[in-house]
């Protein structure tokens, strides 16, 4: 009986052991398979090219750090300027002169020329963002 | 076409038996493992004093699955290209977590393993257990580690350092001077003419494709040749035992022996850890093949010695190039070395098995004061 209890006591302490050391191996494995989250947030502006490059009732798509942006020309002549990531599954979105909208291909998910969701699946509104003309460009920033 | 009474008397479903686990049960209803099961209850290890040796393979096989899992996730950042290779190891080591921890994880395996696979061979080679039926475990053993070393050398070049870049240019150089095949093996390694990116490619290629594809079928035959014909027990322990009439001593593969083997690898595992976390492998400097090498440029230390040899050389031997003569010299040898269980064609007691076995003492001597001098020599 006290030899089969010391058997059990054994058992108990190589399998922990064991079990221990093999968590204590996927511990850094887990760890090495998260990508590290990139420590900037990318650049708070960027320059989207000259005010005269685009038309009335017009819009274009630039980078802005390493997203897609859309800047638009209304047919008043107002500049704007949102995230052109469809906050539905993220697809990137365009103009539409027809229609004045901006329409995101992928589900037909429509937002009005203040970014808000007007039609389809998307949940929310886009981004948006400051547009300043500064000596003759296009000056994007973060809200 | 079935009656009812024979429906109703045929045999019941198989039910699992309660003492069974569920998995276990489960899998059983469904696979027949009975004749796995009966295979690891009777399969035996002969136990005797030099058993020890028998678990350097073990080790080396454990260090290779280490190689594996590591290689693995280092893909999951490395990129092969001149641009980003170096840049991205050093990712790897500085912003992954643990990464420099698995890297440093991979480049001390790779060399324990072939540390490993070396003591394995001679253990082999001393105890004579190339003699036949196992032959051919010796053959694809001696390919293993020809395989071992490849990985080795490919892998060296990939953070695109300094060191490596050099190395693989006179690694690659002393293939070349070979008559005949010289030039088209420069070539076909280098992917062209100098070492470039096109050859950081090809060595990326070869080092997580071709070789592990090798490596794989190899690795495959030479444990089930292992397995077919058991474990070779040396002569010494045979003579002794038909001196008084027993056969030797022999052990269940499952536990007592798996558990030692387990204890080999925990131990190897326990080195392991110890080299990365407290030496961790450097990564130097980013290569510029545009700039003179640095003084000093060694190979890796299983190459130590052949490089210092053809060190030793002279530049003209008779009529021909000392170089050249150096190298199919070490050719000749590797190939002697794998045809080694059809030279000593009688162990037992022939002069040829003695010869070979002084040959081997005097070859892992030589070995060793080579590479010690390798390594002091400037």
């Amino acid at each position: 009986m006290e030899n089969w209890n010391r058997r059990r006591l054994l058992q108990f302490l190589l399998g922990t052991g064991i079990g221990a050391s093999f968590l204590s191996f996927l511990y850094p494995i887990i760890g090495f398979l998260l990508p590290p989250r990139s420590r900037a947030s990318g650049p708070q502006y960027v320059e989207a090219g000259k005010p005269e490059e685009l038309q009335r009732n017009s819009g274009k798509v630039f980078q802005f750090g390493n997203q897609p942006a859309i800047l638009i020309r209304t047919v008043e002549g107002e500049l704007r300027a949102f995230s052109a990531v469809c906050t539905h599954l993220g697809c990137t979105v365009q103009y539409v002169p027809e229609s004045k909208v901006i329409w995101c291909p992928c589900h037909n998910g429509m937002f009005d020329l203040h970014g808000r969701n007007i039609a389809g699946p998307p949940p929310r509104p886009l981004a948006e963002y400051k547009v300043n003309v500064l000596e003759g460009k296009v000056i994007v920033s973060r809200a | 076409m079935f009656s009812k009474e024979k429906l109703l008397s045929a045999e019941p479903e198989i039910v699992p038996q309660r003492s069974k686990s569920f998995p276990l049960a489960w899998i059983e209803e469904r696979v027949d493992v009975e004749p796995l099961r009966q295979f690891i209850r009777h399969k035996m290890v002969p136990l005797h004093r030099h058993s020890y040796w028998y678990y350097l393979g073990g080790m080396a096989l454990f260090l290779y699955m280490v190689q594996v899992v590591t290689g693995i996730l280092l893909l999951l950042y490395y990129q092969p290209s001149e641009s980003n290779a170096f840049e991205s190891v050093r990712f790897i080591m500085t912003q992954v977590r643990f990464g420099w921890l698995i890297r440093s994880v991979h480049a001390w395996g790779a060399n324990l393993l072939i540390a490993l696979a070396f003591a394995h061979m001679f253990s082999t080679f001393f105890l004579k257990a190339y003699r036949k039926p196992r032959e051919l475990t010796w053959v694809s053993g001696v390919v293993l580690l020809f395989l071992m070393l490849g990985f080795g050398f490919s892998g060296y070049l990939l953070p695109w350092n300094t060191l490596s870049f050099f190395a693989t240019m006179v690694g690659t150089n002393i293939v070349g001077v070979l008559p005949f095949i010289g030039e088209f093996l420069l070539r076909f390694l280098r992917s062209g003419d100098s070492v470039s990116e096109a050859t950081l490619t090809r060595f990326f290629g070869f080092h997580v494709a071709v070789l592990p594809m090798v490596t794989a079928f190899l690795l495959l035959l030479h444990l089930w040749l292992i397995q077919k014909q058991g474990m070779s027990v040396p002569l010494g322990v045979e003579a002794e035992c038909r001196q008084r009439g027993t056969s030797p001593r022999k052990i269940p593969f499952f536990p007592d022996f798996m558990l030692r083997d387990l204890m080999g690898w925990y131990l190897v595992l326990g080195v392991l850890g110890w080299l990365a976390t407290l030496y961790p492998w450097e990564l130097g400097v980013k290569a510029d093949p545009f700039a003179s090498a640095p003084p000093g440029i060694k190979p890796e230390w299983y190459f130590l010695f052949t490089f210092q040899t053809l060190k030793y050389i002279p530049a003209k031997i008779l009529a021909f190039d000392g170089e050249v003569l150096g190298i199919l010299a070490f050719g000749l040898g590797g190939l002697l070395w794998l045809l080694i269980p059809f030279l000593d064609w009688n162990p037992s007691s022939g002069r040829m098995s003695r010869i070979i076995q002084r040959a081997g003492i005097w070859i892992v001597i030589y070995i060793l004061i080579m590479t010690a001098v390798g390594y002091v020599a400037k």
